[in-house]
């Protein structure tokens, strides 16, 4: 790791004008993707501003029709909270499966959501359930969010403070896990809310998350994994790499998305 | 058998330092003044270095010395060395290329060490590495296995089309002339799969310098502490033996791979005369993927013959094996003498035929990785039988039961004269705990749910206890493989062993108690055992190839011979007895016909007093030591069954029963033994289903962590059911075969050829992971709906 | 340089670090509790658990200076008055460790599965949960029936880790 300064904010807003002042400064949440980097030496930013003690930043509410997540809760605060496992369980079940325990004590939504890691669970999640990303400066929806391969919207100086998540009728999440690393392979979020059905996936896509709309079609027909019987992702623009070749991936697709729907309805 | 004793599953007394975070290791060991070292490693596959250019980087805060391989060749520090000579079919020594511990102008694959900085913290003297300018000009690499042999690139000069050997055994004639009288010839062509043995503890050396007495020491991460000083003395020119001590303090596994001496402990312990400070380098995961010894890498072409009953006549191998960039301690060893000796298997086969070229290629090192040339071995006999099994339509447990060897001593075509066993027994035993006869209605219930079951054996032998010192002489090692022992009593009877075995994880400071604690008949409390320290125990060959119960405890049992003999003595005085009359047992020594007695503390205590005899008549004292080498090899063998289902949409494998029977011998405790067999099968399987080091065609290590190496982890594995049988080695007093190796060496061949039996056709390689699977159960269901 | 103030098995500590030093380098050089081990870069392996406020938590993957105010347990904090905690008596009784390396991770994990999971532990979920924990030597075979024992024992003994250890 190279030598940085080390800043500890106490409020989103002061941690927006460390990182407006500092040069070359970089937020820290959980620290589990940052931190790996930085121990290769292929990040150095000069000035570390780390989010952990902005209780603004924390916490899980409902909202009229709304789960409000803080950008620094941990996964395992939400795979736990009572107020996600009942508005939407999906939700608490893909937060209980990213990473090991011990990563979830220290992961945050923000944080993920902020790296757009393509292998990450988080984006999928945003993408079908319709989420909306709140900063210091604006709101985006997940789509305006996610822009690219480790690529968001966010600008210079803009901190995720919570990101808002609207209930849906049903949902679930399916993934087939990298098997070294453990990090999605493919990961498919279904989400049903009224007639509208969305399917992202994420872990499979060259450009990152994305969605699947001849399945959302065919699930707005019939919310059922039989309406998918046959079928197929096409392999182009899937990833490639030694544990699963963009066919393969493209073939989990549509596995992990009937498996999805299954776990949405119960089935 | 006593609480403590032989075959008493004691807890073990190495436990509470471990448990309690009070473990040693070497990254533990901080020497007062000590610094730092960081190796700048080639980024290139295969380079010449033009120049390197340190003179930025030396004057970076915190540097203490940069070093390249000029620096060692100045001051005549020899390269690091393989040894063990092989020989050419024709005759003549093995191509062996030069191997330094810093480049000499050239290096030879990804990871390869260019210079080493030394400074006060390692964040500088990684700062100062960046620093470092070097001018390479890169060659194209070697990186196939097969590809090798006679590729435009040569990486060493002495082996011009990149073979170190081109090596034979057996009988050629009469291998050719049973398969012409052969009925069914069965053909295969296997690749055993390169791997990362990734012992959790990164390997780790702390050198330091004394001087005042011109003393070197180092700390580091060895399975054989006293090989490493040899090497580094004699060969390498570190410091004479009685100027250099080596410690190996708790090692966090090793499976082969702390074997070896290597560049960064060598450097360490020279650099720490040169900045007269103690040095210390311990590996990031990435280096010891990088330059930690690989397993394994063998692609191999074997036929089988059988006569019109299925009885095998003959078996013909052809292998290459990949040695990597440079020769290791002892990689010339594994695929050849470790390797063709056992490839006659369990089984009677009156001819064998085995060829080997090994190959330099610009990738890591390849050397000795649990089991070690047995696992290669039995990949290729034991996936030949099951494959000859199902061509011919026999069951594959009959058709093992058909071949067996049932006479003892039997002397197979390669070398190998088998003392004992009963594979029968094994076998039986094995179909007995997997429930053989319930298959049917298994694959019929997996069926149903859209799975595939299959079910696949491994009846396996290893050549353990190595090893006859004239034995392994002839066939081109450079040392003895016998194991020594001291045994010090004290006067009030408490007792050290000191020991030449290693323990790094094995529980030795156990399974020696138990020994000592039976024979001596004291508290097993009372017991020490002493190991890896060369100013402790004189001399030691080490732990590796499951020899140190075989051999290392034999040298136990030799000692405490001569330390009951001479209590005999000391007895006969104090007792006032003819010596003759003395026996002991259960910690006392008697005379014969009488109530008299001395117990073993009170007759230690005898012996330093002195009192009851003079020194003329008996030397006062109770300390004994012996040197044991063994007869013959011992041979481990058993029956590993797996049974497992795989899901076709998806290719994932699930292993839903183990079954392990293994014929150990004699077992000292059967707690510890379990758990070696339970962490081999671990490593098998990890072969079968998961583990796979890759190279791109640059020579770059595509899985250099664990984000892209699979290793296995708790829910990839099932609880195993592990059974014993017994027929005790004859060749050493306790009758111990050996056990760490066997599950590594047993369990790849169950695990495909119960995957071959649930897809039903023999298309997929090691690793099989999912996506292999899946795509060879596409084959499945097509052909399925086809017929 | 920054100063950072913890409390480690129960002790108050204060030091003046480098804001880039690790947990775990806090831990194995300036207080030489060496127990905590490094395994990997990857913060995949485990070996480096540690307790912070009553969590496990890999400490290579975590700064020092992130936790300042923290109250942290590593394993050589467990033990009470020269009492093992039910789960290190368990893995010896056990023999769910050799080499021992990746024991004080095991452990560690183990004693925050039973936090969270409560102390009847089956096969599957122990397995599943050691997801983050990777051992060479044992193939878990020992360790799972370790930690259902060690859980169990912990229920009976009305052990958690934070009245154990902190």
């Amino acid at each position: 790791m190279y030598a940085f300064t080390y800043h500890k904010p106490t409020s989103a807003r002061q941690a927006a004008t460390l990182l407006a002042k500092k040069e070359d400064a970089k937020l820290l949440a959980g620290g589990h993707t940052l931190l790996p980097t930085m121990k290769q030496r292929l990040a150095s930013p000069a000035a570390i501003v780390d989010l952990g003690a902005c209780a603004d930043l924390k916490g899980i509410t409902l909202k009229g029709r709304n789960i409000v997540i803080g950008a620094m809760t941990t996964h395992a605060e939400v795979a736990a909270s009572a107020e996600v496992q009942a508005a939407i369980p999906a939700l608490a079940y893909l937060a209980s499966h990213i990473g090991d325990p011990h990563v979830r004590h220290r992961g945050t939504i923000g944080g993920s959501v902020a790296n757009n890691d393509p292998a990450a669970d988080y984006p999928a999640a945003l993408l079908a359930l319709g989420a909306t990303v709140i900063t210091n400066k604006r709101k985006l929806t997940a789509e305006e969010f996610f822009t690219g391969l480790y690529e968001t919207a966010l600008e210079e100086g803009e901190i995720i403070t919570k990101v808002s998540f609207p209930l849906v009728s049903k949902a679930g999440y399916a993934k087939f896990r990298n098997p070294a690393s453990r990090y999605a392979m493919v990961g498919v979020f279904v989400a049903k809310r009224g007639s509208d059905v969305r399917v992202a996936v994420t872990g499979a896509g060259e450009g990152g998350v994305f969605r699947w709309p001849e399945a959302e079609t065919a699930l707005k027909v019939r919310f059922s994994p039989k309406s998918l019987d046959g079928f197929k992702h096409g392999s182009k623009g899937i990833n490639g790499d030694i544990h699963a070749d963009p066919e393969y991936r493209a073939h989990l697709i549509g596995v992990m998305t009937r498996q999805a729907v299954a776990q949405a309805t119960g089935k | 058998m006593s609480a403590t004793g032989i075959g008493a599953a004691v807890r073990r007394k190495e436990d509470h330092r471990f448990i309690t975070g009070q473990g040693r290791y070497t990254d533990d060991v901080n020497r007062p003044g000590q610094a730092q070292a960081y190796f700048l490693r080639s980024p290139h596959a295969h380079a010449k270095i033009k120049s390197i250019d340190t003179k930025a980087a030396a004057a970076m805060p915190g540097v203490l010395g940069i070093f390249t391989g000029a620096d060692l060749a100045a001051d005549k520090i020899g390269g690091l060395i393989c040894g063990w000579m092989i020989h050419n079919k024709d005759g003549s020594p093995m191509r062996a290329g030069a191997h330094p511990a810093l480049a000499q102008g050239r290096v030879r694959y990804v990871g390869d060490h260019v210079a080493v900085v030394v400074a006060e913290t390692l964040a500088q003297a990684k700062d100062a590495a960046e620093a470092i300018v070097v001018d390479y000009q890169e060659l194209s690499a070697v990186v196939e296995t097969a590809k090798a042999a006679g590729a435009k690139t040569v990486i060493h000069d002495e082996a011009p089309d990149n073979t170190v050997f081109n090596w034979h055994l057996g009988d050629k004639d009469a291998t050719d002339k049973a398969f012409k009288a052969a009925k069914h010839v069965t053909k295969l062509d296997l690749v055993n799969n390169r791997l990362v043995p990734n012992a959790m503890e990164p390997r780790a050396a702390v050198g330091d310098y004394d001087a005042g007495e011109g003393i070197f020491t180092l700390y580091t991460t060895s399975q054989n502490p006293h090989v490493a000083r040899l090497v580094l003395s004699a060969f390498i020119g570190i410091a004479p033996e009685n100027k250099l001590r080596v410690i190996a303090p708790d090692v966090g596994g090793g499976f082969g791979s702390k074997i070896f001496i290597y560049a960064e402990e060598t450097v360490c312990v020279w650099a720490a005369k040169k900045v007269g400070r103690p040095v210390k380098w311990t590996a990031d995961r990435t280096e010891a993927f990088l330059s930690d010894a690989h397993g394994r890498d063998h692609v191999t072409h074997a036929e089988l013959a059988t006569d019109a009953d299925g009885k095998i006549l003959a078996l013909k191998v052809h292998t290459t094996a990949n040695l990597g960039a440079y020769l290791s301690t002892f990689s010339s060893s594994v695929p050849t003498y470790l390797y063709a000796p056992l490839l006659s298997g369990q089984y009677d086969i009156p001819a064998i035929y085995c060829e080997v070229d090994a190959v330099y290629t610009n990738t890591a090192p390849v050397d000795a990785y649990r089991g070690a040339g047995r696992p290669e071995a039995t990949f290729v006999v034991e996936r030949l039988i099951e494959v000859t099994a199902r061509q011919l339509g026999k069951d594959p447990a009959k058709f093992r039961l058909q071949n067996y060897i049932r006479k003892f001593p039997h002397q197979t075509p390669v070398i190998m004269a088998y003392d004992t066993g009963n594979y029968a027994a094994s076998l039986k035993k094995a179909l007995e705990i997997i429930d053989y006869k319930g298959i049917g209605k298994r694959k019929r219930d997996s069926a149903r749910a859209g799975k595939l079951r299959g079910i696949g054996f491994s009846s396996y032998i290893e050549a353990c206890g190595i090893a006859p010192s004239a034995a392994v002489g002839s066939l081109g090692a450079g040392v003895g493989l016998w194991e020594s022992a001291e045994v010090r009593v004290n006067p009030i009877g408490t007792v050290e062993v000191l020991t030449g075995s290693h323990s790094h994880g094995q529980g030795h400071e156990t399974t020696f108690a138990q020994l000592v604690s039976d024979r001596l008949g004291i508290p097993i409390d009372n017991v020490s055992i002493i190991h890896g320290d060369t100013d402790k125990v004189q001399m030691g060959m080490g732990t590796y190839g499951s020899r140190s119960g075989a051999v290392g405890m034999s040298a136990i049992y030799k000692a405490i011979d001569k330390v009951i003999a001479k209590g005999k003595k000391v007895a006969a005085y104090v007792l006032e007895a003819d010596e003759a009359d003395i026996d002991f047992a259960d910690g006392n020594f008697t005379v014969k016909g009488t109530d008299r007695k001395l117990d073993f503390g009170s007759c230690a205590l005898q012996a330093y007093v002195a009192h009851k005899f003079n020194g003329q008549e008996l030397e006062p004292g109770l300390k004994e030591g012996a040197f044991y080498d063994p007869t013959n090899f011992t041979f481990p063998a058993g029956v590993h069954i797996c049974e497992l289902e795989i899901d076709p949409q998806t290719g994932v494998t699930k292993i839903d029963r183990w079954a392990a029977v293994d014929d150990f011998g004699v077992v000292i405790n059967p707690m510890i033994v379990e758990g070696q067999v339970h962490g081999g099968i671990a490593q098998g399987v990890g072969q079968a289903l998961l583990e796979g080091a890759r190279y791109n065609s640059d020579g770059q290590l595509v899985t250099a962590s664990f984000m892209d190496y699979t290793m296995p982890r708790a829910d990839d594995l099932p609880s195993f059911d592990v059974g014993m049988t017994v027929t005790p080695c004859p060749s050493n007093p306790l009758g111990i075969k050996g056990c760490g190796e066997a599950g590594a060496i047993a369990s790849p061949p169950a695990v495909i050829n119960a995957i071959t039996d649930a897809l039903g056709h023999e298309d997929i390689a090691m690793p099989a992971t999912p996506q292999a699977v899946w795509r060879a159960a596409q084959k499945s269901i097509s052909r399925l709906a086809a017929e | 340089m920054t100063t950072v103030s913890l409390t480690v098995n129960g002790k108050a500590v204060s030091a003046n670090i480098d804001p880039r030093t690790l947990l775990v380098q806090f831990l194995r050089e300036n207080l030489r509790l060496t127990g905590t081990h490094v395994g990997c870069d990857t913060s995949q392996c485990g070996a480096c658990l540690v307790h912070i406020d009553g969590k496990a938590v890999k400490a290579c993957t975590t700064l020092a200076v992130s936790v300042d105010g923290a109250a942290i347990t590593t394993i050589e904090g467990l033990a009470q008055d020269g009492k093992l905690h039910p789960m290190q008596e368990a893995f010896r009784e056990h023999h769910g460790l050799q080499c021992g390396f990746c024991t004080p991770g095991m452990i560690m994990s183990a004693v925050d599965m039973v936090n969270r999971r409560g102390h009847e532990l089956d096969e599957k979920t122990i397995r599943e949960d050691l997801d983050g924990n990777i051992c060479r030597c044992t193939g878990y075979h020992n360790i799972v029936k370790a930690i259902a024992a060690g859980a169990e024992a912990m229920g009976k003994a009305g052990v958690t880790t934070r009245q154990a250890a902190e």
